[in-house]
């Protein structure tokens, strides 16, 4: 029999019919939709007189456009309140579970998929948002799709999709202290560029990926569409496994042990071909951080800013634009450069773990006068760990406040917009021009990086705090 | 429910030399609060297009009246980021029906196919002679042939061929809808469910 990858298996087994010289049919078993990008996705359904094909797959979170404080009031600004609305009305009208601003598994779409156990090895899963790579974590093909996509999806529960070409990229070895998932992420984005994945679907593997926490492994995964690939994934093993069980969908009693014996099997076979595959050494990872305008402009934090000297024609406007917008300069330091804002959040880096690392950096320490920190869980659940484990007293004494959950600062479609020209160290997933708000100056980094921004004042290495 | 169809273009272009354009430059994420598909051609490239003030910002390409046409062309890795078909719909509704570059996005690339939006794509040294061409003289000529698959540069006479997937290009020339299309599998869909 023909080696097949982990993505192979789980394609073909979910592909309803193949178009003659064209995309496959793709059956979908999740698909999470949120307020941005699901209206006109239903105005479309409406105008074809049909109602969604199956609820009882989908289920939708209100979390691009709410607000971070005050939740338990109206949303103050009419166009994200209506859009919200729009929301709740087209979930009740098509009988959609829906995780709204006031329920307790309210959250960003991929933090709580996973945390609710819906995100499952094996699976199919899409979502109005390109992060939806996030679940690939588990062992799931899971990538974003765009507001024509979300509508085939209400139709059909299907989507044309032509297959990807499969990539794997193995980091092995033993990361060094204070590195995390994060900047493994930062590390293979720098390594293979912003673009570098497009056309692909990766598969994470290697001993360092192995060693990884889910939370660890879905901030790698979420991560996979900033080198442009379609989505990441991971093959689910005991980590994976352990995670899931007992959560509020994960299967439970003798389907737990039938669907474990199905999730076992996942994994790519030993004579699979990848049409690309890259191997890094998790010993070169150092704490990252970005200073350009795409995942891809990063590097250590103990790094110098490239020159581009080498850079001809298009390629050499786009870095010095780069570099104009974020006011460095080719060849200068990163560390020590000030940071105004801080913020720790977002599908990329908005679950417990990363809270409990933030707190145990900034534990005893102090926030620096002047930076600005928004610290904004994941999910309403998540808040409430951060309570009952007592991070928010650290966070408090060293002049920190906890938000309410929500995509936030990420890409600032609320309030919370990082001013013209200011300095943002940010755990979330992209620096491009404007995205934390217009003229904002974004860095990416890890929260342990964020925490000890924070702390310092200025980009500082968390090993020398 | 139909797209737009689209057969064959010959149009003078708008330049934007600049790589890795991403959505949110393409329409910002605070433009991204309406519920239906209206009015987002206004807010094409917002953050380059129009001044602090709200003022047109004269040096960007859009507002330099030099530029016209309803092919766009663009540096490598076009439409990267974000999912948001708003950024297909913005670029469609600014009157593009075609965009050119080396490179484009896989989310992007398919959103804008479902909007009746063609991508063309071509190899950087044909893309650097468009923009050469067109610096030379913004009032050139370009020509898309979508049967043929082939962009023709009517100033210098050179042409390359393009890829499109027959399922898609079909979609186009005669303005199919990949729903209508998914809704005619019903019966098939039900059966993959209970096996």
């Amino acid at each position: 029999m023909e080696a097949k990858t982990l993505f192979d298996k789980i394609w073909d087994g979910h592909v309803v019919s193949q178009v003659k010289d064209g995309p496959d049919v793709l059956y979908i078993d999740r698909h999470f939709i949120h307020e941005v990008t699901s209206p006109v996705a239903f105005l479309g359904l409406e105008k074809r007189g049909m109602k969604v094909f199956r609820p009882q797959n989908t289920i939708a979170t209100p979390d691009h456009n709410v607000p971070t404080i005050n939740q338990h009031l109206p949303i103050k600004e009419e166009l994200s309140r209506f859009q919200v609305e729009t929301l709740r009305l087209n979930c009740a009208k098509n009988d959609i579970q829906l995780y709204s601003l006031d329920h307790q598994y309210h959250g960003i779409v991929h933090i709580i998929g996973p945390e609710l156990g819906i995100t499952q090895p094996g699976m199919t899963i899409v979502c109005g948002d390109s992060h939806t790579s996030t679940h690939g974590a588990f062992g799931s093909i899971a990538f974003g799709i765009g507001t024509s996509e979300v509508e085939m999806v209400f139709a059909s529960q299907c989507i044309l999709q032509p297959k990807p070409k499969k990539m794997r990229i193995n980091v092995e070895g033993k990361l060094l202290d204070s590195v995390t998932a994060k900047d493994i992420a930062l590390y293979v984005i720098a390594q293979i560029s912003s673009s570098g994945g497009t056309g692909h679907f990766i598969e994470f593997s290697g001993s360092a990926i192995r060693s990884l926490t889910m939370e660890g492994r879905m901030t790698l995964c979420n991560m996979s569409i900033e080198c442009g690939a379609r989505g990441g994934m991971i093959a689910p093993d005991e980590v994976t496994f352990d995670y899931i069980k007992g959560r509020e969908y994960a299967p439970k009693g003798e389907e737990w042990e039938t669907k474990l014996a199905q999730w076992q099997q996942l994994k790519s076979d030993e004579n699979a071909v990848f049409d690309v595959e890259f191997t890094f050494d998790a010993a070169d990872i150092e704490p990252m951080i970005t200073y350009g305008t795409n995942p891809g402009m990063g590097m250590g934090v103990n790094g110098t800013i490239p020159t581009g000297e080498n850079l001809v024609g298009s390629d050499r406007i786009t870095f010095g634009k780069a570099l104009d917008y974020m006011g460095f300069k080719p060849g200068e330091k990163i560390k020590g450069k000030k940071v105004d804002y801080v913020f720790i959040g977002s599908c990329t880096n908005g679950r417990i773990e990363d809270f409990r690392l933030f707190a145990n950096f900034v534990k005893g320490k102090k926030k620096a006068d002047h930076v600005t920190a928004w610290i904004v869980p994941g999910s309403k659940k998540v808040e409430k760990q951060i309570r009952e484990e007592g991070l928010v007293e650290i966070f408090e004494a060293a002049g920190f406040a906890l938000r309410q959950p929500g995509c936030s600062a990420c890409l600032a479609m609320n309030d919370d917009k990082i001013p013209e020209g200011k300095y943002s160290v940010s755990t979330s997933n992209r620096n491009f021009e404007g995205r934390q708000g217009p003229g904002a100056r974004t860095m990416l980094a890890s929260p342990l990086m964020a925490a000890a921004a924070a702390i310092a004042g200025v980009v500082a290495d968390p090993r020398e705090i | 429910m139909s797209i737009e169809k689209f057969k064959k273009l010959v149009s003078r272009v708008v330049p934007l030399p600049i790589e890795n354009v991403d959505t949110d430059q393409i329409i910002p994420a605070r433009f991204l609060k309406a519920v239906e598909r209206k009015g987002f051609g206004d807010n094409l490239f917002r953050d380059w297009r129009y001044k602090k003030d709200g003022k047109p910002n004269e040096d960007f390409v859009l507002n330099n009246p030099l530029y016209s046409g309803e092919i766009l062309v663009a540096g490598k890795n076009f439409g990267s980021g974000s999912s948001r078909e708003h950024a297909a719909w913005a670029v469609y509704d600014a009157g593009f029906r075609v965009v050119v570059s080396s490179f484009f996005a896989d989310i992007f690339k398919s959103n804008v196919l479902n909007n009746g939006l063609l991508p063309v794509q071509v190899p950087d040294n044909f893309l650097s002679e468009i923009f050469s061409t067109v610096e030379s003289d913004p009032t050139s000529l370009f020509e898309v042939d979508l049967e043929s698959q082939t962009v023709r540069n009517l100033k210098t006479g050179s042409s390359v061929q393009f890829e499109i997937n027959s399922y898609k290009k079909e979609c186009l020339l005669n303005g199919y809808d990949d729903i209508d299309f998914l809704i005619s599998l019903k019966d098939k869909i039900v059966s993959f469910e209970q096996a």
